[in-house]
């Protein structure tokens, strides 16, 4: 709790003809004691030096700076005591027009801005007080990488952390290392110049884990169950002699993909016959010498697949599909049943790896007979994007290769042959191929599809949630981070996450491990991970009220909390990510950060002043902005002189999802006429930074408007809207025609009482 | 010795290499050549395949950056020199001055003011910019930039007396002290006037995508409008031409990664904004990897939009401005000559480095792209490797920070 404060104006960037002064000397005058320092300083940011001696002389425990927007600090001033920004530039002068719409005139600042400045003044104070600096909930951070699958991913993330200086442990649940790679002995193009085959040397990778003293191997061995949190998780493994436990600091899920159902392939006759085989299947009998065909048709069109599928009856549904998600939902006593989320779609997601792949191996067939063999590749598209077109042209250049774009109609086993039926190639004309083989596309199914391979022992269940949202692949949504998923302190890299050529999946593996090992540094500096890296605050449980009604330990989006058999949350900070959601579930208020809680965000809403009078004096809306787009977006909007009515309160959150009904209920309950939500976009293409945050605040409002539907107060008074960060020439309208329907609504019923 | 870390560039992959590399406790210089952070990606409207926008992830970097004492960045600057060797680096940087004040003042009514113009770079020539400016509403660092050589004669008096502009500001040189190198020079697209056959840019209302990406965004020329440059009304047709450069020996031999899928994102803001324009898209493979095949079925779908496999021959100038395209039909065999309103050339990426050379021991191929130097500690990332898409690129540029911490670690 911040008891003296100072409060600090930057004269260069408080203009609309605010009286700053004015501002201080009322600051100064309504909280007294507790604002010990009050300054107007030419140039905020030149003015560290004078703040640290200000806090050093005065024994400051908190500073307001009053002036620009925060994001808008272009050196931070890094000041030891709790700090708290007022933006009165961006979100206050900039933004201001009058009722009217005229705009901010040249003059003396009118009141209505006034009272504005001093409104928001007056919430930072109030942010400030009920405030207090994180202590940090660091843990003994265990410098061990647990690596789930000792494939080519795996191996290679294994000798990344060791080489970093951390201990590994690798899991793999064959009898040997190596995965798929074992039947790739030479591969496509690993390095520059990206043109020629390259041998894998997988055995040296082999080779070079198994005699490193830092990497203890388990074959043969799956996970039983992965408990704890980032930083102290306890590993268990079920290996050939019994269960090992293991602490482990961060995961690194390099788990692969099996093959696609051959009944998937049926459509392009694998399984019919011998002579049709699927690429990894073509690669295993290559290296054990049993391709002995002069004629094979490469087919990496996958239409005939995709249009056998469509044409049989609906399949029934999965062993373990609808039922199994009925059934999780219902509650949560019974099993968890793993969704099988295999499909056709597979194929088709393996576009590129097919595409490079099938050059390989055709590559390899004519090397060997001297082009003796001919090779045909028939493509709709060849999908080799990037550098890897070099491959491709060089493969162009091989004898025994022909390649056309093909639509292939038909693939025909006539016992001395197969006819392959091509139509629309760039030969203009359709034909039948004779080949003695034929080599079909396999299908890249992540092994999380099919199987839970973490096996968390957490209160919300032992797998990856939303997988279907990725078909399987324990993959992110966001473009810009790829290796967030939702269980903090597991990372995901390779064909698990999306089908990647080798060379990518090299690059995978040390782009995991860096977050593996950070996630263990953060975890032992008692800090939080991405979004919000560096934040030491972590959510505090009272328990004494807490009445054991699960909402928070249901609803955060990265199942940080586990429960006792009564349903008492267990908080794993390290597993954290600071959003907010379980204080903003919580009925009872039990759960807040040091430095941002209810009691907080209550008491600025409270200190706005709320005039009587709708009429003379306008309404009062309450805007509580996420801070992550809806904030920045703001601040462009006022930036860019997009003005919005000036009868607005902002208070940023951290995440719509840490919004609780209790501040629409103090809004309410001070008058304030309405309340908007802006937040981020949600649904399968989610950008809340926090992945359900602004989807929960939204489920929650319809609680919300049955609470002040009881009340007699119009649900309508309360609203959500999504807001993209780069839509900031269309959020003041989004306000104002809020406020007007507001207006049209007339007065808050409990206003004034 | 040093377990500091030099990161050159700071786009996706700089960005990305850098601060991953100091949330792991190494400190980190940054030096970039423009006024801000955040590269080509702070140029594009949308990202494919979410249709989010850029400046969401960059503004979470940003934040990162802001909070993290270990960052320390350098606009407008560049590597000069390199001394040392792998662990004991000595870099020397050149920094333009920016010439105005290092406060994060608000010049904005000064600029308004100002009359005189110069090309504007950051909209690739689509508009015009003042002596005062900021390259974008989201620029970080949100500081001005003061070039006295776009002033009018007007303009001089009234910037003399401002106080927050620096006219005399020189350039400055700093030595920095690192153990480790990540390379992210990234890209630029490629230059459209080397494609004579496709009308070597003076073709009116054909556009580079690039161009298209800023005049599909709100912060573009058009503030977001889907228009042609010459008179500034909406499409009626509208081609994309695949593969301009890329894919070509004569111009860059190999495939650019992302050009399929910015047509295709770009196709969307089409059919948006304008939903009765008719689409064509030219293209010789259209690469969709990976569970980017659902972006083309979702494009596929849209009843103006049409693929057509076959390459563009020719670009020419037809009557009322519109473009006239002479494309091969690559399964029909037929040539065919094709009028729109507006054309789009998917120009392909070239690496930054193939033309402005880095003072380091960097063995680069012949089209510039880096192909090696890990031995000395030098790391390249991102599309200064090889052409990728931003997901990819984020991984490259983490992957090359544990790399560069792998070297600096223990020094």
């Amino acid at each position: 709790m911040a008891s003296k404060i100072g409060v600090y104006f930057d004269l260069q960037n408080i203009g609309g003809g605010l009286d700053v002064e004015a501002l201080a000397e009322q600051a100064k005058a309504k909280w007294g004691d507790l604002t010990p320092v009050v300054k107007c300083v030419p140039v905020l940011c030149d003015a560290e030096k004078e703040i640290l001696a200000d806090i050093e002389a005065n024994g400051l425990d908190g500073v307001l700076l009053c002036g620009a927007s925060p994001r808008d600090m272009a050196d931070v001033l890094r000041l030891p005591v709790l700090t708290e920004h007022v933006n009165l530039r961006e979100q206050c002068v900039l933004a201001y027009k009058n009722p009217d719409g005229s705009p901010l005139g040249n003059g003396d600042a009118p009141e209505l801005l006034k009272i504005m400045a001093r409104d928001y003044v007056n919430m930072g104070v109030v942010k400030l007080q009920k405030s207090e600096m994180p202590d940090s909930a660091a843990v003994e951070g265990v410098k061990r990488i647990l690596v789930i699958g000792g494939g080519w991913t795996g191996l290679t993330a294994a000798m990344e952390a060791s080489a970093t200086g951390y201990e590994v442990v690798l899991v793999e649940k064959a009898d040997v290392l190596g995965g798929a790679a074992n039947n790739i002995p030479t591969g496509s193009p690993l390095k520059a110049p990206w043109e020629d085959k390259e041998p894998t040397n997988v055995k040296a990778k082999i080779d070079a884990v198994t005699a490193d003293p830092q990497i203890t191997v388990h074959m043969s061995s799956r996970m039983a169950k992965l408990e704890g949190q980032p930083g102290e998780f306890t590993a268990t493994i079920a290996t050939p002699s019994g269960e090992v436990t293991v602490a482990v600091g961060a995961v690194v899920l390099a788990a692969g993909w099996a093959p696609l159902d051959p009944k998937y392939l049926a459509g392009m006759g694998l399984g019919k016959s011998p002579k049709i085989v699927h690429a990894a299947e073509f690669g295993k009998m290559l290296v054990a010498g049993k391709v002995d065909a002069r004629r094979i048709a490469f087919v990496l069109d996958t239409t005939l697949a995709e249009e056998a599928l469509k044409s049989e009856a609906p399949a029934e549904p999965e062993a373990g599909g609808e039922a199994a998600k009925a059934q999780v939902e219902e509650g949560e006593e019974k099993a968890f049943i793993k969704e099988n989320l295999e499909s056709i779609k597979h194929l088709r997601y393996s576009n590129t790896v097919n595409s490079v792949g099938m050059l390989r191996l055709a590559n390899i067939v004519c090397e060997k007979t001297n082009d003796a063999t001919q090779a045909f590749i028939l493509y709709k598209d060849m999908m080799i994007p990037g550098i890897l077109e070099r491959f491709y042209k060089k493969m162009q250049d091989r004898l025994g290769i022909m390649m056309t774009k093909a639509d292939v109609t038909a693939i025909d086993d006539r016992g001395d042959r197969i006819v392959v039926s091509c139509a629309n190639t760039l030969l203009g004309m359709d034909f039948d191929l004779d080949v003695d083989m034929v080599v079909v596309p396999t299908g890249i199914v992540p092994v999380t599809a099919k199987d839970v391979t973490v096996e968390f022992a957490y209160r919300q269940g032992p797998d990856f949630p939303d997988l279907g949202l990725f078909d399987g692949f324990a993959d992110s949504n966001y473009i810009c981070f790829p290796y967030e998923t939702r269980r903090t302190g597991v990372y995901a890299a390779g064909c698990v996450r999306q089908p990647l050529t080798m060379d990518a999946c090299e690059e995978d593996a040390r782009g995991a491990v860096l977050k593996a090992v950070q996630c263990i540094e953060a975890a032992d500096h008692g800090v939080a991970v991405h979004p919000r890296s560096g934040d030491r605050s972590y959510p505090v449980f009272n328990f004494v009220r807490c009445t054991q009604c699960k909402r928070c330990t249901e609803e955060c989006p990265f199942g940080a909390l586990d429960d006792d058999e009564k349903g008492t949350p267990k908080p794993n900070p390290a597993r954290c990510r600071r959003c907010g959601t379980c204080f903003g579930a919580c009925p009872e208020r039990v759960i807040s950060f040091a430095n941002y809680n209810i009691d907080q965000i209550g008491s600025m809403i409270r200190e706005v002043e709320v005039p009587k009078d709708f009429k003379k004096e306008g309404p009062r809306i309450l805007i509580l902005a996420c801070e992550n787009d809806a904030y920045p977006a703001l601040d462009m909007a006022g930036m860019r002189r997009k003005a919005w009515n000036p009868y607005c309160r902002i208070i940023p959150v951290r995440c719509l999802g840490s919004v609780n009904a209790i501040w629409v209920s103090d809004a309410m309950s001070k008058g304030f006429d309405g309340v908007l939500l802006l937040g981020c976009k949600y649904g399968d293409d989610y950008q809340c930074h926090f992945v359900k945050g602004s989807e929960i605040c939204n489920r929650r409002k319809e609680n919300i408007a049955e609470t002040l539907n009881r009340l007699g107060v119009q649900p309508e008074r309360v609203e959500q809207m999504e807001v993209a960060i780069d839509e900031y020439d269309k959020v003041p309208d989004m306000i104002d025609d809020f406020v007007a329907r507001i207006t049209d609504m007339g007065p808050n019923p409990f206003k004034g009482m | 010795m040093s377990n500091s870390i030099l990161v050159v560039g700071g786009g996706f992959a700089g960005l990305t290499a850098a601060i991953e590399a100091a949330e792991l406790g190494h400190d980190v210089y940054i030096v970039e050549k423009t006024p801000y952070l955040g590269g080509r990606v702070a140029q594009l409207n949308k990202y494919f395949p979410k249709l989010c926008p850029p400046s969401c992830g960059l503004e979470i970097q940003f934040q990162r950056i802001r909070k993290n004492p270990r960052i320390k960045f350098f606009t407008m600057a560049e590597v000069t020199g390199l001394s040392g060797t792998k662990g004991d680096y000595t870099v020397t940087v050149k920094v333009k001055p920016r010439r105005v004040v290092a406060h994060n003042v608000d010049l904005t009514l000064l600029a308004s003011s100002l009359e005189g113009t110069v090309d504007n770079e950051f909209d690739l020539g689509l508009s015009k910019r003042k002596a005062v400016y900021k390259s974008m509403p989201f620029a970080y660092p949100n500081r001005f930039v003061f070039d006295p050589a776009a002033l009018s004669l007007a303009d001089t008096a009234r910037v003399a007396a401002n106080k927050y502009l620096l006219p005399e500001e020189p350039e400055k040189e700093l030595t920095l002290n690192v153990g480790a190198i990540v390379v992210a020079t990234g890209w630029k697209p490629y230059d459209v006037t080397r494609l004579t056959n496709l009308g070597a840019g003076s073709v009116k209302n054909c556009i580079s995508n690039m161009q298209m990406e800023r005049i599909a965004a709100a912060s573009g020329p058009t503030g977001g409008r889907i228009v042609r440059p010459s008179d500034g009304c909406r499409p009626k047709s509208i081609a994309f031409v695949q593969c301009a450069g890329s894919r070509d020996q004569n111009h860059l031999n190999y495939c650019s990664y992302i050009c399929c899928m910015a047509s295709l994102k770009q196709a969307q803001y089409v059919v948006e904004q304008c939903p009765d324009a008719r689409v064509s898209i030219f293209y010789i493979d259209l690469r969709t990897p990976g569970r980017y095949v659902n972006v083309l079925d979702k494009v596929k779908a849209c009843p103006n939009v049409q693929m057509v496999k076959g390459k563009v021959a020719d670009v020419r100038q037809g009557e009322n401005n519109t473009v006239v395209l002479t494309v091969e039909d690559a399964v029909r065999g037929e040539k065919m000559t094709l009028n729109y309103d507006m054309v789009v050339l998917a120009t392909g990426m070239q690496p930054s480095l193939a033309d402005d050379k880095l003072p380091l021991p960097l063995p680069l191929d012949e089209d510039g792209f880096v192909m090696g130097g890990e031995e000395a500690g030098i790391f390249a990332a991102g599309c200064a490797r090889m052409p990728l898409d931003v997901m990819r690129t984020a991984q490259s540029g983490t992957a090359a920070a544990l790399k560069a911490v792998q070297t600096v670690k223990g020094r």
